[in-house]
């Protein structure tokens, strides 16, 4: 019977069968099971994922103890801004007040946020590090955990630098803020809730722009036909109209 | 961290043009990850050119039947070393056959290796030398007695009945063996093509391209091996072997380079938004390496050769310098071509925005010199296997009876 | 003939028992409860939002991330970071990456050929569909039940095909450990309770985070009143990272 099998296949399956045989031993006695487990290798990743260190303690836990500080902080313009933020992960703190957190006094760390840059959204505050006080130490003048101007801004461009470098190179350069804003006295306190007026209707613009404005350095326009239904600023930024 | 890293990727930051994500600055996958493919094309392109004996009973091509076989064996060998030795953490290398994640083109590497290993190469070669090896193990002395006995799985039949039953067997692996070869470097070619971050790989045509230069690839390993080994041998190249491969060497270069052709032009017409950083490094990055290695070297000049070879009548000496020139040349094209792969590939950003470079270790685990080793070892291994297993008498005597 | 390949098993199977103790030892200690005590992953699914129109740019984010996750201080090694977009008048686009440190990168573009200019902090998109997670050859990276992709550093074994697989650019090889390593939303500090190191010290708000499963969370009500903007769509990662106003330019 046996031999009517050729030869080979008889001996290659013998080779075949020590094979399975090892791997299956392998696979099914010698391994243990966790090490092919893949839901056991996943449970112990994120075991040792949760088993980590914690640096940042987070905003509450500073608060616990800090209550003055953070009382001041949550109504202030920096209520979003968390302690650790400025002050560096404060987690070792929590555990061992002896070990102090940073306290950031040079103007260089306030500037990372402050400072002025064009990619900066319109509107954060920001000054010219350069311009701005030099030598003075933020803290001076602005308390940060409540940082408000210490003096009612004399210029606009005090908070608004953005707009005003623009300006500065635009041919509205000489036109003050306050020629087409009115701006309240609470507008420099409360700079939020009370805001500065602007421009509502294309007349306006049409003092200088309008054909029969009598300023004679403003490019003209014929006010009822020019740009139709649209309101001047649709088309032309203020600050910074394009040159003709 | 490593002062030396941080040296080496500052000097690289130096280098960046535009725009590329921070983690993108080191190259993550070297001179060996090119090698790899290399070699593994060799293997599927030596299998396929012996496989042509076989299946199509091609005559002429007989007296490299063995030699292709066994190369495929050397390189296949060696083909796993360039990958372990670019791991991370080569030690857990064995996770992949414990548990694979089947989701991963790259975990069925071990699977489709060891089935075109065992399944595959191993058993062809050993039914085709059983009857020497039962042979060669009655003549010699120890110990090459024994190790031919061993190797023969200590076999003793060699009746007509019994050798009948291993050319059909070898007749029904190569079959299996044929789709196994495209197999494992289709495969290969699937782990860069499936990767749809990457626009330079992200092709279905990448496993075909690949496939098809591997085959040009091995035979032309195959015809270079035959034409020195035969002389060093004192025996004689049979031309009409020779011109034979070569003639299916140029079909191949043919079809392979229409296919690179139709990918290329479909890239330019297709014109996603990666073309514009896809045209920056070919026309920068990449132009020796592409243009000048990969094309003219690589395909056209062969390509022209070989057509003269044919249309013109040659003596049999030119046509030998011929061939072995453009052998040469093909070898050097198609490792520009999986260094084109796996090199530009990782060249430019996924922001598509900017290009980083490439500096090439000499020393280091993946540097120059550790790949050349991986180049020259299956030459080594061949060597070794040449001794043990012969190829040659038994194809001569087996000529001798075609005639 | 038979008798040998016994006794060659048998060899085997005699040197394998020894082995099998040593092997049982080095996997070590058994199963234990996966996380903090009462947080179970199935009532949560964590996502990020990004509100482009707030991001100022400073940096704190990667430095914090850096801090808290034990992330090679250099700059070529990033689980977050920020990109500054300038588009110019003629059209070009600038893109850099910002320097955390001293040298906050100041823009050098002109200001007068700026069109518009932007911050985009960018981090794993933590998808739902992750190509990472596909191609790990050995399964040590994946996502967990609360939508977070982690990798098992003790399993990886640094193929690195994961990060070519990343259309983010958000994996790297850890130099130390030579595994994959990348954002785990801070995963030890969000099963807490706590908000991860970035979103913590961002003084504009411009990352929120929070867990889609819960309708009170910021971040569903950020999803709800924003125009979202998710990362390269078109490869259907469907990333968990959310954008507002997110920019054409951004890839």
């Amino acid at each position: 019977m046996l031999n009517k099998i050729p030869e080979q296949i008889r001996r290659l399956s013998v080779v075949l069968a020590v094979v399975i045989a090892a791997v299956a031993i392998a696979r099914y006695v010698v391994l243990p099971s966790s090490l092919i487990d893949t839901r056991f290798h996943r449970e112990s990743t994120v075991q040792r994922e949760v088993a980590k260190n914690i640096q940042f303690a987070g905003a509450s836990v500073c608060a616990a103890c800090h209550a003055e500080q953070a009382g001041k902080n949550r109504v202030g313009y920096h209520k979003t801004v968390s302690c650790e933020a400025c002050h560096g992960p404060a987690r070792a703190h929590t555990e061992d007040p002896s070990i102090k957190p940073t306290k950031p006094k040079t103007r260089e760390f306030c500037v990372f946020c402050h400072g002025y840059d064009a990619s900066r959204p319109t509107g954060f505050p920001q000054i010219n590090p350069v311009l701005h006080n030099p030598l003075k130490s933020c803290a001076t003048c602005h308390n940060p955990h409540d940082p408000v101007p210490p003096e009612v801004p004399r210029e606009c461009s005090a908070c608004h630098a953005q707009i005003a470098n623009i300006k500065t190179v635009s041919p509205h350069a000489l036109i003050g803020c306050t020629s087409c804003h009115s701006v309240p006295a609470k507008h420099k306190v409360t700079p939020r809730s009370v805001r500065p007026t602007k421009p509502q209707a294309r007349d306006f613009c049409g003092q200088c722009h309008a054909k029969e404005s009598e300023r004679k350095d403003a490019p003209k326009i014929d006010l009822p036909t020019h740009g139709g239904r649209f309101l001047c600023w649709d088309c032309h930024y203020p600050h910074r109209p394009e040159r003709i | 961290m490593s002062e030396e890293l941080t040296q080496k990727l500052s000097e690289l930051l130096r280098e960046v043009t535009g725009f590329i994500y921070p983690n993108e600055v080191e190259i993550h996958w070297s001179i060996l990850i090119v090698v790899y493919p290399y070699i593994t094309g060799l293997v599927a392109g030596a299998f396929i050119l012996a496989s042509l004996v076989q299946v199509f009973n091609v005559r002429e091509v007989q007296p490299t039947y063995r030699l292709s076989l066994l190369t495929a064996l050397a390189f296949l060998l060696i083909a796993p070393l360039p990958l372990l030795l670019h791991l991370g953490h080569p030690e857990r290398a064995y996770e992949i056959f414990l548990t694979p994640q089947l989701g991963s083109a790259m975990a069925v590497f071990g699977f489709v290796y060891l089935w075109y290993l065992m399944a595959v190469l191993l058993l062809e070669i050993w039914f085709e030398y059983r009857q020497n090896l039962v042979v060669w193990s009655r003549q010699e002395k120890p110990p090459m007695s024994w190790l031919h006995a061993a190797l023969s799985l200590f076999s003793r039949d060699i009746s007509e009945r019994a050798v009948e039953f291993d050319h059909k067997a070898i007749r029904v692996i190569t079959v299996i063996g044929i789709p196994s070869a495209f197999l494992l470097h289709g495969y290969v070619g699937f782990i860069f093509g499936s990767v749809k971050a990457n626009p330079w790989w992200s092709s279905v045509l990448m496993p075909v391209v690949f496939l098809m230069s591997a085959i040009v690839s091995g035979i032309a390993l195959v015809i270079f091996l035959y034409m020195v080994l035969t002389p060093l041998r004192g025996a004689q190249i049979d031309m009409k072997c020779l011109d034979k491969i070569a003639s299916y060497l140029f079909y191949a270069v043919i079809v392979d380079f229409t296919l690179e052709g139709l990918d290329f032009i479909h890239r330019l017409y297709e014109s996603e938004e990666s073309i514009k950083i896809l045209s920056t490094l070919v026309t920068d990055k990449l132009f020796i390496s592409l243009w000048v290695i990969q094309i003219l070297l690589g395909m056209l000049i062969p390509l022209a050769i070989m057509v003269a070879v044919k249309s013109l009548k040659f003596n049999d000496e030119l046509r030998k310098l011929f061939y072995f020139v453009s052998v040469i040349m093909i070898q050097l094209g198609i490792f520009a071509t999986r260094w084109n792969v796996v090199i530009g590939g990782q060249l430019f950003s996924k922001s598509f925005r900017g290009l980083t470079i490439y500096k090439m270790d000499v020393a280091g685990v993946e540097g120059l010199i550790v790949a050349l080793g991986l180049l020259i070892l299956p030459f080594i291994v061949l060597a070794i296997l040449l001794k043990i297993l012969p190829p040659w008498e038994a194809t001569e005597a087996r000529e001798g009876a075609v005639r | 003939m038979k008798i040998m390949n016994r006794r060659k098993f048998l060899k085997k199977a005699i040197l394998f028992i020894p082995a099998v103790g040593v092997l049982r030892r080095l996997v070590g200690d058994a199963h234990g409860k996966a996380t903090a005590e009462g947080y179970d992953p199935a009532n949560h699914l964590y996502g990020m939002g990004i509100d482009i129109d707030k991001c100022i740019g400073c940096g704190l984010c990667i430095d914090a991330c850096k801090n808290e996750n034990n992330v090679p201080k250099e700059p070529f090694f990033c689980r977050t970071w920020v990109e500054r977009y300038v588009i110019k008048k003629d059209g070009s686009v600038v893109v850099e990456s910002i320097e955390t440190g001293k040298e906050k990168g100041r823009q050098k573009t002109n200001e007068a050929d700026i069109l518009r200019s932007f911050f985009v902090p960018k981090l794993c998109n933590q998808c739902e569909n992750p190509p990472c997670v596909q191609v790990c050859p050995v399964g040590a990276t994946f996502a967990t039940e609360d939508g977070v992709v982690l990798v098992d550093s003790k399993r990886c074994i640094g193929c690195r095909y994961c990060i070519q697989a990343c259309p983010y650019g958000a994996r790297y090889l850890h130099p130390e450990t030579r595994t994959a390593d990348k954002c785990t939303f801070c995963y030890h500090r969000i099963v807490k309770g706590l908000l991860p190191a970035c979103v913590e010290v961002c003084p504009t708000q411009a990352r929120i985070f929070g867990d889609l499963k819960s309708m009170a969370s910021r971040l569903v009500r950020f999803k709800r009143t924003k125009r979202i903007h998710v990362l390269k769509p078109h490869l259907n990662t469907e990333p968990k990272v959310y954008y507002a106003s997110l920019d054409g330019e951004v890839r």
